[in-house]
C-alpha cells in the first residue's frame, strides 16, 4: 500500500489482506453489501464469493493492463474492467440459482462500486505484477468473505436462532428480530470493531489501564 | 405497478431511508460527516448526481431494452454516473474551489457511491415510469442528505463527549448509525413498504 515500503513474502502478502488490512474489520470498506446482504450466513458467503470473483477477475486484468492504459482514464478503464465482471457473475449466480440471486437482487450489481475492488485496483494492480497481484487479490477476497461471513453468522444465530438456515437453539428461543432487520447490521459489525479495538488496545498498552486517557 | 408519487417520496425518504435501511452510500456518509458545513455540500452535490444518473438512466434502459443489449446496462449507467460526476467536480473547482478542496477525495468518490447507482438500478428493477424515477432519485437524494445531516449534529456533539478509547472511531459511529437507523424504523409503514 505505501510506496517505498519493503517487498514482502509471498505468504505475507496472501495474509495481507487475510489479516493485517483486512477489508471489513480494518479498513472498513465496501461496507454497503457488507451490511445489506449479511442477514444470513448463506447469503454473506455467496456474496462473499462473488467479490472474490470479481476482485480476481479484475486485479488480474488490471495488472495485465498496468502499461497500457493512460494514467488519466485508469479509474474509467478499472471501472469498466470491474462492470465487465459483474455483469458475468450477475448472470452466473442467475444461472446457479434463482434463491440466492432473489435474495441478493440488486446488490450483485452493487459489487461494481464495492470501494474494496476499485482500491485494490488502483492501490496495488496497477503496481505490480499478475501473480503479486493476485495473491493480493486473493488475500483480500477471502479477508472480505470472512468478514461478511462473521457477521452474517452473527446477525442469523441472534436475529433467527439458526444458522445456515438449521434452528441452533430449542422451539423456547426468542429471535432477536432486530438483529436481522437494519439497525442490526450497523450494531453487529459495530460490535465487531469494538472487539477489535479492544485486542490492539491490549496488545498495544499492556499496562496501561484502558480508560485512564479519554480523548477530549 | 404504479405508486402514487408521493408515496414514493414519503417512502424513500423516511421509511426506506437509502442509507439508513438500505444501506447504500455508507462510505460517504461514515467519511464525510464528521461536520456539518461539508456534510450539506456533499448531500447536495450527491442529490444532483443522483437526479442526473437517474434521467440517464431512464433513457438508457429505454435503449438497452429497444435493442436487446440489457448486459451492457450495468455497464453504461457507471460510465454514465462518472461523467456526471466529473461535470460536477468541474462546476464546484470552478465557482468553489473552499468547498471544492474541503470534499477533497469525497468528490470523485461520489462516481463509486452505491446510493447514486443504486437508485438508478432500483429504478430500473421496480420498473418506475419518468415521473416516478424523478421522485425517487429526488426523494433518495433528500433522504441521504438528511441523514448526513443528523449523523454531522450527532458526531459534532460528540466530539465534546468523553468516550473510553476503545470505542473511538467507527465503531462509534457504526452504532451511531445502528441508533439513527433505529429511530428511521418508527417510519416504517409511511408510505408505500418494499
Amino acid at each position: 500500500m505505501i510506496p517505498g515500503q519493503k517487498q514482502l513474502s509471498n505468504l505475507e502478502e496472501l495474509l495481507e489482506g487475510i489479516w493485517k488490512q483486512n477489508p471489513v474489520f480494518v479498513m472498513v470498506l465496501g461496507m454497503c453489501p457488507v451490511l445489506a446482504v449479511s442477514v444470513s450466513a448463506v447469503n454473506a458467503l455467496s456474496m462473499g464469493l462473488a467479490t472474490l470473483f470479481v476482485l480476481l477477475g479484475s486485479t488480474l486484468l488490471v495488472s495485465l493492463l498496468r502499461n497500457v492504459v493512460p494514467r488519466e482514464v485508469r479509474i474509467a478503464t478499472y471501472i469498466l474492467i470491474i462492470a465487465t465482471f459483474v455483469t458475468v457473475v450477475d448472470y452466473l449466480i442467475q444461472a446457479i440459482s434463482l434463491a440466492v440471486y432473489d435474495a441478493l437482487g440488486a446488490f450483485i450489481q452493487l459489487i461494481v462500486v464495492n470501494c474494496v475492488i476499485l482500491g485494490r485496483a488502483e492501490a496495488h494492480a496497477s503496481k505490480n505484477p499478475p501473480g503479486r497481484a493476485l495473491l493480493n487479490a486473493l488475500g483480500m477476497g477471502v479477508g472480505f468473505a470472512i468478514g461478511l461471513f462473521a457477521i452474517g453468522a452473527v446477525r442469523e444465530i441472534l436475529g433467527a436462532g439458526k444458522l445456515f438456515g438449521f434452528a441452533l437453539f430449542g422451539p423456547d428461543f426468542q429471535p432477536w428480530v432486530i438483529m436481522v432487520l437494519p439497525p442490526g447490521g450497523f450494531f453487529v459489525l459495530g460490535a465487531w470493531l469494538l472487539l477489535f479495538n479492544w485486542l490492539n488496545s491490549r496488545k498495544a498498552a499492556p499496562v496501561k489501564p484502558v480508560e485512564g486517557h479519554a480523548h477530549v | 405497478m404504479s405508486e402514487p408519487l408521493s408515496s414514493i417520496f414519503i417512502s424513500t425518504l423516511l421509511a426506506n431511508n437509502l442509507v439508513l435501511a438500505m444501506f447504500l452510500g455508507l462510505c460517504p456518509f461514515l467519511g464525510v460527516s464528521a461536520r456539518l458545513n461539508t456534510a450539506l455540500p456533499m448531500g447536495a452535490a450527491s442529490t444532483f448526481v443522483m437526479l442526473v444518473a437517474s434521467l440517464c438512466a431512464f433513457g438508457l434502459n429505454w435503449l438497452v431494452t429497444t435493442f436487446n443489449l440489457e448486459f451492457l446496462r450495468l455497464i453504461s449507467y457507471i460510465v454514465i454516473i462518472a461523467s456526471a460526476v466529473q461535470l460536477v467536480e468541474m462546476v464546484l473547482k470552478k465557482y468553489s474551489p473552499v468547498l471544492f478542496r474541503a470534499l477533497g477525495i469525497y468528490l470523485p468518490l461520489i462516481t463509486t457511491n452505491c446510493a447514486v447507482l443504486g437508485v438508478a438500478l432500483f429504478q430500473t428493477a421496480r420498473d418506475y415510469d419518468f415521473l416516478q424515477s424523478v421522485t425517487f432519485a429526488v426523494a433518495g437524494g433528500a433522504g441521504f442528505t438528511l441523514a448526513l445531516l443528523l449523523m454531522a449534529g450527532l458526531r459534532e456533539r460528540l466530539n465534546l463527549a468523553i468516550v473510553p478509547n476503545v470505542v473511538q472511531g467507527t465503531a462509534l459511529s457504526l452504532m451511531l448509525a445502528g441508533l439513527l437507523s433505529l429511530a428511521f424504523m418508527g417510519f416504517a409503514g409511511l408510505g408505500a413498504g418494499e
